[in-house]
Formats: structure tokens, sequence, C-alpha cells
């Protein structure tokens, strides 16, 4: 038997029962409701109003997008202009998943106890962060629920930290602003947020203030980390960010990373300062 | 209950003395707007702001810009738009006029108000009519975002929503704008997460709902914000285009975006008055609370904020009718018993504030890509809603983690909320909740530790409770934040604003 595996000693695991296949990692589809069927549901409007032809429309529109035996199952007019549709099918297209990668900024989230612990022994002075929400955005909700007291969920936030002193500046904070105030603290790392965006403005903000941190020339110096509900780590890297946090992540994800990441840097002998 | 609305009297009491000592530019610019000023100079600078700079940069607004434009007025015998216009090409400096008589500058201004208070009570009356000639939605009114960016697409996504169902349209503003200190102008087709209120927008959409609201039968009330740096003259935009409904809180903005206190406190004063009188229900933010703080451990700052609020509305004139009260939907979905409490607040607010129709938010904080799970935990706000009678129903969309609305994410929670509130209609009628049960305990609960920190806030002070972080977990400063130096002490007997009068009395009769 193969470790971690247990059995009650009715089935052997190593034989599977005839016609059942394990999955090609090499070329993974949907599952509905048996392996291989490439099942898939979306919804979707579109600007017509509702009828027999707005229905084949919308089937054929479903079979463009890869999806064979596309069925709408639903069709409502939701608006005289405007029709909208749920839609089953079987997509056709497969992925590789055995040679896909997906970076992640952290890979073991550490607990709260060990990050201070982590920050006593390996920096001795408490770690300097400054966090905001910026330019266009209004909404708080992500970066409070990183830094603030209380968290999120059950995760309480970095300021709960002991090894963490938390400058956290709110919404709408201009960039020159966020660099103006990690300037002022000798911040050891940057924590942005971008909520609410609308037509990609938010990349436009983060692209920004990466150019303001290299013009103050503290870019190098200082790590910086974004999070919100479009941002993934690989995004972020390519934006010119050190880590990107996406939906689920708590304040612990966010710790860890600092921390390793300043560790590291430390050991590397990149510049550091001192408490 | 009646120690809460003691502490919340005497708190906004000893904030009043302030504030009635006190005016702020953007008073000003609203009262240059009320006495008819529009338009921006060849720069795209908005002429109130360009008057109340100049007065304001001489020192003198201490008297009040009325005084200012109506001897300007007189000195160079033309009307109060082209006195501005010159000012804007820098023709005209209003404080260098030789000074008129005090006796006639009060005339002329009398004049220009009364027109203005005329127009805004047609607008006021005209609201009456359709209401009663089209009828309206049944309480909870269904209340839905529009937040294109592009007012023309704002009204397609609108109109849609009216056929839907909708009873009431808000314009989400494009974000940012709560820091301008200066309204913009003209159409908007390009906002972020929304558009400007203007002026033009508002006409524009009102525009579009009228015509819907024939077309369903049904009045369809507009919604915008007053909040941010711009507070009074944003009031008096929407006074003037029949607006319904004008979110306005009186702390939200020093808390929320870090607007100095002392300009909020008498920004929020003149922008109520204005609303009180125009009969736009006022939405207050105390929902927002709890985005930061956690709701069921700060429920009760939620309702001590609804008492003070209540208070400011009073003596701003604007009564109860016209008090959305706000509260939320927002305890984490893995407490059990947590819909019990959800249950305990919205029926305690209910009958706490009986004539005042409530505001009540979806959930958000809790809300997760998961659009099924999120259908399911609107569905739950939307019972708790019906079977406790909330007055103004903001409907929680299924998407509301991910994106602004999609037309369809706007049609599946409308029909959600029209079955809920279909098939469970007198629900609540038929219910009685249990004596000493946990619904009840809870209300019993929460409401004696708000009349505990009201008492504590009024033996604080109000600005120094804020200091203190007493409201969403944050602290602000009485001189930090946006906009004090626009808070100007007003120069006593000689300040002049012909509007306070007209507006506090136009409630009395």
């Amino acid at each position: 038997m193969k470790p971690g595996q247990k059995a009650g000693g009715l089935i052997n695991p190593d034989q599977k029962p005839e016609g059942l296949i394990s999955p090609d990692l090499t070329r993974v589809m949907p599952y509905g409701d048996s392996l291989n069927d490439g099942a898939v549901q979306l919804s979707f409007t579109l600007p017509v109003p509702p009828g027999a032809r707005a229905k084949e429309a919308a089937r054929q529109l479903a079979e463009k997008m890869g999806l064979e035996q596309a069925q709408v199952v639903h069709m409502e007019g939701i608006d005289p202009r405007f029709t909208f549709f749920v839609v089953y099918g079987r997509s056709r297209h497969w992925v590789d998943y055995s040679i896909i990668k997906a970076p992640q900024a952290v890979k073991q989230v550490m607990s709260k106890q060990d990050v201070d612990a982590f920050i006593r022994t390996k920096f001795g002075r408490r770690l300097r962060i400054v966090g905001a929400c910026i330019e266009s955005d209004a909404h708080t909700v992500g970066i409070d629920a990183i830094l603030n007291m209380k968290g999120y969920n059950g995760h309480k936030g970095l300021e709960s930290y002991h090894g963490f002193e938390v400058h956290n500046l709110g919404a709408q904070v201009p960039g020159a602003q966020v660099a103006a105030k990690a300037i002022q603290v000798d911040a050891d790392a940057i924590l942005i947020s971008q909520v609410v965006t609308q037509k990609d403005i938010h990349l436009t903000n983060l692209t920004k203030l990466v150019e303001i941190l290299e013009a103050e020339g503290i870019r190098e110096r200082i790590v910086l980390a974004v999070g919100g509900p479009r941002i993934n780590h690989q995004l972020a890297q390519e934006l010119g960010y050190d880590a990107g946090f996406g939906p689920g992540t708590y304040a612990g994800d966010v710790a860890t990373f600092i921390v390793e990441e300043l560790a590291t840097r430390l050991e590397t002998g990149t510049e550091q300062k001192g408490g | 209950m009646n120690k809460c609305r003691e502490a919340a009297g005497k708190i906004v009491q000893e904030t009043q003395k302030f504030i009635e000592a006190h005016t702020t530019t953007s008073v000003e610019r609203a009262v240059a707007r009320l006495l008819g000023i529009d338009g921006v100079d060849s720069q795209g600078v908005p002429l109130p702001n360009l008057v109340v700079e100049q007065v304001q940069q001489a020192g003198l607004l201490n008297k009040g810009i009325a005084y200012w434009l109506a001897n300007g007025v007189l000195a160079l015998g033309m009307t109060v738009q082209e006195l501005a216009v010159r000012v804007g090409e820098g023709q005209v400096n209003l404080v260098k006029l030789p000074s008129q008589g005090i006796q006639q500058i009060r005339e002329i201004c009398a004049g220009l108000a009364v027109n203005t208070v005329k127009e805004i009570s047609r607008q006021r009356s005209r609201r009456e009519e359709l209401l009663r000639e089209l009828g309206e939605g049944q309480q909870p009114y269904l209340y839905v975002i529009v937040a294109t960016g592009n007012i023309y697409e704002d009204v397609i996504q609108a109109q849609a929503a009216v056929r839907q169902g909708a009873d009431i349209i808000a314009v989400i503003r494009s974000t940012g704008q709560s820091l301008l200190d200066y309204v913009p102008y003209g159409a908007t087709t390009e906002g972020f997460g929304g558009t400007f209120a203007t002026r033009e927008n508002f006409r524009i959409m009102r525009k579009a709902l009228d015509e819907v609201a024939g077309e369903v039968g049904r009045y369809v009330r507009l919604t915008n914000y007053c909040s941010g740096l711009c507070m009074p003259e944003i009031a008096v935009m929407g006074a003037l285009e029949r607006l319904d409904v004008m979110l306005n809180d009186s702390m939200y903005g020093i808390i929320f975006r870090d607007i100095n206190m002392q300009r909020t406190f008498v920004d929020q004063y003149f922008s109520r008055m204005i609303n009180g009188y125009s009969g736009i229900v006022i939405n207050t933010g105390e929902d927002n609370y709890l985005t930061t703080a956690d709701a069921v451990e700060a429920a009760h700052t939620v309702l001590a904020s609804q008492f003070i609020n209540e208070q400011f509305a009073l003596v701003s004139g604007v009564p109860e009718e016209q008090m959305g009260l706000g509260h939320a939907f927002e305890i984490t979905p893995e407490l059990e018993d947590g819909f019990l409490l959800e249950l305990a607040q919205a029926q305690l607010v209910r009958e706490i504030f009986p004539k005042a129709p409530i505001k009540y938010m979806p959930p958000t904080k809790f809300m997760t890509g998961n659009i099924f799970q999120g259908q399911v935990q609107n569905a739950l706000f939307n019972v708790a809603s019906i079977m406790t009678g909330q007055g103004i129903h903001l409907l929680g969309m299924l998407t509301e983690a991910i994106h602004t609305p999609f037309l369809q994410d706007r049609y599946l929670s409308l029909e959600n909320a029209r079955y809920v509130f279909k098939t469970m209609r007198h629900l609540g009628e038929e219910l009685e909740f249990k004596e000493d049960g946990v619904i009840q305990n809870r209300a019993g609960e929460v409401l004696l530790k708000a009349a505990g920190l009201l008492e504590e806030i009024a033996q604080l002070g109000l600005m120094t409770a804020i200091s203190k972080g007493y409201f969403g977990d944050i602290s602000r400063q009485p001189d930090g934040g946006k906009g004090l130096s626009g808070v100007i002490r007003k120069a006593d007997s000689y300040y002049y604003n012909p509007f306070i009068k007209l507006f506090m009395r136009g409630r009395d009769e």
C-alpha cells in the first residue's frame, strides 16, 4: 500500500474497478458526471430580443467557444433589447496539466507565532509596513482585511503581530504619498490593494506606483506586494512587484511572504537597514 | 431607548454649537449656486469655486459669499451669473467693489433666494404629483446601482433594471470624487467605477427615469451621493434636478475618507437642510462600519451612530420620514445562529425608528467568487428584510466580490428579491419573537450597549470620541484630514446666508 493511503480491506486500492480510468494528466478536460465528458456551464446576455432566433444565436455562439452539443437550457428576456441565457455544452479542449506552472508567492504559510518568532531571531526588530489602497480605488476592505487588528474571517491582521509596525494609509492614496510615507518611516515593505477597478485602471495605478518608487530610488530596498480580486502572483511580477495575492488571501500569507523575502535578501546581502 | 435619544441629543447639541459658529468654502459655494451661479471658466474651473476663492483669499469669507455677490450685483448692475463670469475672466474683484447699503444687499439676496427656493419647491411638488399619478413600488423599495462610468450606458442599464422591477436607481460616482474640492461639470462618458455627480448627469438620468416610469407605471426614485468635500453643493444640484434619495452621513467622510471632521460637521448641516427642504430621503452610512469592524461585536456602534444621525437630521430640519438610517447584513456565514442575530438587529432598528425608511445593505464582506453561494446569502438577506419590514432594500449582487454588476447580475438579484418578497410578504406579521429568546435577548443587549456607548460619547464629546476610534475602529483627529483650510469662523452677526432661514422656516409651514 502506498504511504498515507487508508484501506478498509474491502477494496484493493491498487486494483481499479473495471471501466474506471484515472485522468490522463497530459490531457485534462472538465468533469461533469464522468471523466472527460467536458461538461461546462456558462451564462451570458446577448443584446437581442428573446425568441427562437436569439436561442439559436446563443447556441451557435457556444459552439464557436469550443463547446459541442451546446444546449440552451434557459432563455429569458431581461429587457426588450436583451436576453439572458444559461448554456451547457461539452468542451472539446484539454490542457496538459503535467507541464503547467503557476507561481505562488508563498508555499507554506507560517502561523502568527512562527512569524513573530522568525522576526525576533532573524531581524531582532519590528518590521515596518506601509499599506494603502491607491489612486482611484476607494475600497479599503482588502487592505483592512490584511492589516487591521481584527483581520478577516478569524485571521488576525498584521497590526496584531508583535513583529510588525503597521501604517495603514487608507483609501485613494496617491502613489507619491505612499512613497513619501515609506521614506519617512523607513519601510521594509509596502502593501498595495486594488479592489474596485474598471477598464483595467488598476494596471495603470500599479505601474505608476512602481515608477514613482523607482524615481525615488527606494524600489530595490523595499518588499513590494499587491493584493486584490484581479491580482495573481504572475501578473504582479510582470508589473514589477515582488508578490501578488488574489482572492482567499489572509494576513498569514502576506506575513509569511514578507519575512521570507526579507530573510532571503538579508542572506544574499541585498541592502538592509538596521533597527 | 429614551436614554439613547437623550444622550445622542446632547452629543449633537454640543457639536451644533461649533457648527453654527462656522461656515466652509463648500457651504459658500452651495450658496453661490443657490443664488444662480453655474458653469465653468475657460480653464474648466467651476465659477462657484472662483468667486468663493477670491473672497477667501482676501480673508473676508466670514461674512458669507451672499453678501459679496449681492454687493457686486448692486455695484455693477449685472446678474449674479454675469458677475461670476467676470470674476472668472479676472475683470472683477468682489472685495474691491464699493460697499453698498446692507439693507439693499439683503433685499437683493432675498429676491434671488426666493426664486431658487421656489424652484426647489416646484421640483418637490412635481415629485408628489408624479407619485400620485403613477404610484410607486411597495416597501422595501428595490434599490440597484448602475456603475458603467458612462452616463449614457448607465441610462440603458437603469431603464432595464426598472423594467425588471427596480424602484430606486443609484448612479455610482466615479472613484475619487469625494476628495475633489469642486463639483465637476458636464456629462461623464469615461468615469472609473461610476460617473461624476454633475448637474448634467443628474439631469440626463432624471429624464431617463421619468421616461421609463411612465412606461412601467410607477415612479422611479433617483439616488446620488452628497458625501465628500462638496456635500452642500451636491445637495443643491440634487434639489434642483429632483433627486429623491441622497447619501448623507454626518460622519462617513470623516471616518472612511479622512475628511476633516470640522469640515464635515459644518457641511453635513447645510447639505441636510437642503435635502430636508427638497423632500429628499437621506441615506446614512452606518453599514460601512461593519466593513472594517466585526458585525457581531460592533452592532451597537451602528445603532449608536443611527441615533446620532437621527439627531443631526432633526436639527437640520429633516423629518423622520426622510431618514433612511443605514445598517447591513454582514455577519459571517460561519457563525451558528448568525441569521438570528441579523433578524434581531433588523427588527430592533425597525422598532426604534418606526417612521424612518430604514436603508438595509446586503452582504458584501463575506461574498466570494462563488456566485452560487452568493445568491443564497442574498436570498437570506432578502428574507430578513421582508420579515422585519425594512424601507430601502439595496440589492445584493451575486458577483459582488468580482466586478460592478453586469446587466444579468442585476436581473438575477431582482428576480431573487421579488420572489422572496412575494412569497413571504406577510410572514413578519404572522410571527412573534419568543419571550426571552435568542433574538429578543440579542436586541436588548445591543440596545443596552448602544446606550452605554452614547453616554460615554456624550461625556467625551463627539470629536474626541471619533479621535479615540469609537466608530469603525478608525481614529481621526479634529485638525487632521482633508479640507480643514476650508473651515471659516463666521463673523458673528455680520455673517449672512439667506437660505438658512428660508429652508428652516419652510419646514414649519
